[in-house]
Order: C-alpha cells, then structure tokens, then sequence
C-alpha cells in the first residue's frame, strides 16, 4: 500500500505559519499518497488545525507550499477537496436534508444524495432540524456536506472530538467505509487510539514541528520491544518484594517489561493479586510521552 | 454564469427559509410596524398640540423677534426661516405649519389656509399684535391628518431596523459561530453570498411591509394619492441602500454585542433627524445636513411625494439619484472590507 514509487496527492513542503505572537507551525514537511488515511497527531495547540486549514486552501503560510496533484492550489481546489471542521455551525431552522441540498448546489460536480444519506446514514433524521441532532448525528451530516461533491480528498479536522464513545465508534466505521471507496483521507486528531485504528501514515507534531513520522505499527516497533504491565494502585506496596519498579498513572501502577512471562512470575511470586493485572502492548499515546517527557492531554 | 446563479439561488433560498421558520421573529417584524402606527394615530387623535408653527421669509441677517414685526414676539409660537414663498406655501395647504408670513414684501404678507382653524387663532394675534397691517393671503389644500404624515416615516423607520439589524447581526452570527468560515471553503465567491443575503432580505422585507402597508391603510384609511408601483420601486432602492449599509458595518465584526452598538449609533441619528416622526422644517441647519447624508431621510422624502401628493418616478430623480448612488457606494465597500473569518 504504501508504494513509494506512487506519486503523492498532497505533497507538503517546509511549512511555516506565523500568527502575530506564536509560530504555530515551524517547518512541516510530508507526503499524502493516493487512497491512504494520513493522521497529523498531537496535543491541543499543536499546529494540527493551522497545519490542516494550510492544506484546505484556505489560510496562507508564511512560507513553504503545499501542492495537489503537482500542481499549487488554485480557486479550483476548493471544487475538488472536501473539508469537515472541527467545528461547525449551519443555518438555523434547515433540516438535514435542506442543508445537504444547499452545499450540493454550490458545486459543479456533485454526487447523487441519495448515496449520500445511505454512506452516512441520515436516513432516520432527514427532516430533523439540524440543531436538533446529537454530537453523533451532527458529526455524520457534516460528514455528508463534506462529500458531495464527491471529492477524490477528504480533510477530517478532529471530526469524534467531544463524541460518546459509542458515537465515536459509529464515525470510525463510516471512515473505514469512505476509505475503502478508495477516497484519500487527512486526519487529525488528539485521540491516538483513533489515529492507529484509521491512518496508514502518521506524523507526531508536537509545539509546530514533527517528532516522528511513519506507519503506526512500524514507529511502535522501532520505538519499544517491550510491553506493558498495569497493577492495581492498591497491590503497589507489593512490588517492592518483587524487584520489579513501576510508574504511578492514575488508579494503576505501569510496569515497563521486555519480558512479560518473567515479570507476570515475580508478580506472582511477590503475592501481587492478578485478578486486576493488565498486559498491553504499547501505544501511540506511549510513544507520544516517550518522545516528549509530557501526556498528550497535559 | 449558471453556476454562479445556481449559488447565489441556493444561497438565497437558504437564508430565506431561515427567515421565514423563525416564527416570534416574523410575527414580530408584522405586528411591531402595525402596532406603532395604530399607536401614533391613537396618540395624535386627541387635541392638536398646543405649538404653533410660523414659517417666516426675512432678510438673512435679521432675527426672527419683535424687531421684524411684534406678531413675531408671540410666545408659545415657534417661527422659523424659509427662503422662499414657494417651497413654504405647500406646508400651509397641507397643513404641516399653520401660517407663512413675507415681511420683505411691502407691506408684509401672509398666507393662511382657509380650512385651518390654528391658523384663523393666528389671523386675529397678528390683527391685534399691534404691527404695520399685512395683506392676507388665502390658500386652501386637503388636510392631511398626522396619521398620514407619520405613517409613512413609521413604516420607513421600522424598515430600516429590519435592514440594518436583520442583515448586520445575522452575517456577524455566522461569522462568529463559523458558519461563514465552513461557506468560505466551499466554491461560493464573498460577492455572490453578500447578493444571496441582499436577495433574501430585500425580498421579505418588500413582502412583510406590503403586508404592513396594506394593514394599516385599511385599519387607518392612510392616503395614498400615487402609484403603488412607483412606491414599490422607491421602497425597494431605499430598503436596498439601507442593507447594504448594514453589510458594510457587519463585513469583519465577529461580535454581536459591537455590530449592536454600532447599528444603534447609526439607527437612532436615523431616527431623530430623517423626518420619521416631525417634519425637519426648522430645524437647525447642520441637523438638515446631516439628514441629507442619510438614506432614511430620502426615502421618506420620496414615500411621502407619492403618497401625499400623488408624485410620480420623474419627479423624484434626485432621492432616488442619492439613494442609489449611496447603495453602489455601500455595496463596494461592504464587499472590500467583507472577511469570511474572524482574525
């Protein structure tokens, strides 16, 4: 899939956007290849959403370009992409399907509602007042304004921020689904578990710069070999007798280990209950802190 | 051509829906002007007010007192200076002054009308006033009740609220809530969305006041001596200007609480100086400028003709000259200054 001989859809050079005190992005480079999912993560004030807006079109970096398809942006661009915002308000008093008829008719190409409303399964809510929708809903019908016009990419800025997480889940189905349809996709998102669940490719931007770059699995891989162990806050005096050391987070004590049969037998050893052990392997969020010394929500 | 057509049609008809949806807003934008109006007729029904209103023709430098004429020490008249006998002498046929007095002519003159009962009152101070005797004048004219005079301004006054605010806060919303910035990223140009707004508005508000203006002339049997049709265009080029100056003040404000302040400090000048409840004949000169820069005041100026005296379009070229060219002149710069986002 990830064939470097593919020539990019996107391709995003030596980015810089300066606001009037902050330099929200310092020099991001990095490519989009056709009919992949492409995830700029990172904390809140990262530079993601300035980052995104850069290759909608619609701000201007300070320098560095962005190009589509070889080409730099033009008016024309802006017929061809389709854009879902972090935030977004409609007009009031349209119901769902007058707002989708409305951005349908503001584009030359347009693709047939009615596949719409089944992509995103509007179908229960189509003359529903579209104030009057759940996160979840809303997020699908803004979801559905960002495809009619059928776009070959699709820029998703934070679209489950603030969703339950079974609405949530719903939304990753629908992406999976747009994905398959051979659609390009550029994400971002604070939330790692849904970057590694969607994206092909990742950039890490932390403070307007890329810390790391790469397939989800693969940075994983190149970053840790080992594993890790949650203990219950409540066993923690236990390890001591055990000789392993842990990490205080939250209600559990984290335990680094390469070698997960050995350390779950000293546990045992030690009389630590395993009734609440968990073993995980480890993730983006891991990665994220082993990179930078801070949480991703700190 | 037809696409830019079919987003500005789109853009319209989505504004327009929003309008109309918006219930409490609508009965209101019927009801308020009605209630006003009724009001005002209730209010003015009564006894005359006790001032009188003199118009005088002196030299330029001379005051206006006992020095021209002891009539003029009257108490509880209020004299004012005209230029001419012909602009004034319409005001007393219509009632709007009661009496017009030429004490360059020799010997001084005055007109009255026949009909007015305040101005008979006058007739008998200037006989005992004491004065070198004047000519009498007779003229007559049809009495136009205040109802008729004020409706109009009433009416134009409750329009351009519904012009400057219904377009100033409903752009300043979208921007503020990111409406504008998610149109921004679709193919629709600034220009096309402020003529869809323009559209929208300029349309309901033509509907909700032909509604008005058909309730209040058959609730208060309102004269109207012209053409509906020449009222129609006229209302149309003022209501027109008066958007446009709101999309100037809402091009870049992303706050409701500023577009509001700045809409009433141009709204009540608007109201006070452009003739919506007492005619501008007297007033200080500077405040009849300052009336001239506004559109209100020509609007009023060419409603009035027509359905007062029966104008017609030829004869109101200069308001409708102004008003237009004030609505070219808006448009450019609401359309320069206009910002999809806010900074």
């Amino acid at each position: 899939m990830m064939n470097a001989a593919t020539p990019p859809l996107l391709e995003v050079r030596d980015l810089v956007k300066h606001f009037k005190q902050v330099q929200a992005v310092n020099g991001l480079s990095f490519d989009v290849r056709p009919g992949t999912c492409f995830g700029l993560l990172g904390p809140n004030g990262a530079g993601k959403s300035t980052t995104i807006e850069i290759c909608e079109g619609l701000l201007k970096p300070t320098s560095g370009s962005v190009r589509y398809k070889g080409e730099a942006l033009g008016r024309r661009y802006r017929e061809r992409v389709g854009i879902q915002f972090q935030s977004t308000a409609l007009q009031d008093h349209l119901t769902v399907i007058e707002n989708l008829r409305f951005f349908s008719a503001l584009y030359p190409v347009r693709r047939p509602i009615d596949e719409l409303i089944a992509l995103c399964r509007l179908e229960e809510f189509l003359d529903r007042d579209s104030k009057k929708l759940s996160g979840g809903q809303r997020q699908r019908l803004l979801l559905a304004i960002a495809l009619v016009n059928d776009p070959e990419l699709l820029f998703l800025d934070e679209p489950t921020t603030g969703l339950d997480p079974q609405a949530r889940r719903n939304f990753w189905d629908l992406v999976t689904d747009i994905k398959a349809a051979g659609k390009t996709i550029v994400l971002t998102t604070h939330y790692m578990e849904e970057a590694y669940l969607l994206c092909d490719e990742i950039v890490i931007v932390d403070r307007g710069r890329i810390i790391a770059q790469g397939v989800p699995s693969q940075l994983l891989a190149e970053h840790f070999n080992d594993s890790m162990l949650e203990v219950p806050a409540a066993e923690a005096h236990k390890l001591a007798a055990t000789g392993l050391t842990g990490v205080a987070k939250g209600e559990a004590v984290e335990i680094q280990t390469a070698d997960v049969n050995t350390a779950v037998a000293a546990l045992l050893a030690g009389g630590v209950s395993l009734a609440q052990l968990r073993i995980r392997p480890r993730t983006l969020e891991d990665l994220f802190i082993e990179l930078t010394g801070r949480g991703l929500r700190e | 051509m037809k696409a830019m057509l079919r987003r500005i049609g789109a853009a319209t008809w989505a504004r327009s829906l929003e309008f109309v949806r918006d219930r409490s807003s609508l009965g209101w934008n019927l009801v308020f002007p009605i209630l006003m109006v009724a009001g005002l007729a209730l209010v003015f029904s009564g006894p005359g007010q006790p001032l009188f209103k003199v118009a005088v023709i002196a030299p330029p430098a001379a005051a206006l007192d006992a020095g021209l004429h002891p009539f003029l020490g009257t108490p509880q008249v209020q004299f004012y200076r005209e230029d001419t006998v012909a602009a004034a002498l319409p005001k007393v046929q219509r009632h709007r002054i009661d009496l017009l007095v030429d004490v360059t002519a020799q010997p001084p003159h005055y007109w009255v009308n026949t009909q007015s009962p305040k101005g008979a009152l006058l007739e008998r101070l200037i006989a005992g006033s004491g004065g070198a005797a004047m000519r009498r004048e007779a003229t007559t004219g049809r009495e136009i009740r205040y109802v008729d005079w004020v409706a109009p301004g009433v009416l134009g006054m409750n329009m351009m609220f519904a012009c400057l605010f219904g377009i100033g806060y409903v752009i300043v919303r979208y921007r503020k809530n990111g409406y504008l910035k998610r149109l921004n990223a679709t193919p629709l140009r600034a220009v096309e969305f402020l003529v869809a707004q323009l559209l929208s508005r300029l349309t309901l508000i033509l509907i909700v006041n032909a509604l008005v203006f058909g309730a209040c002339r058959l609730l208060l049997g309102l004269r109207m001596e012209g053409s509906y049709l020449d009222l129609l265009v006229v209302v149309a080029v003022g209501a027109f200007s008066m958007i446009a100056m709101g999309l100037v003040v809402s091009a870049r404000l992303a706050s409701e609480e500023l577009a509001g302040g700045i809409l009433n400090v141009i709204s009540t000048p608007m109201m006070v100086v452009c003739g919506v409840f007492f005619s501008m004949d007297g007033a200080p000169r500077a405040l009849q400028i300052a009336a001239e820069c506004l559109p209100l005041t020509h609007l009023l100026n060419a409603a009035r003709a027509i359905m007062l005296d029966g104008a017609g379009l030829a004869q109101l070229a200069y308001p409708l000259g102004v008003l237009a060219l004030m609505s070219a002149v808006y448009l450019a710069l609401g359309a320069a200054l206009f910002k999809w986002r806010q900074d």
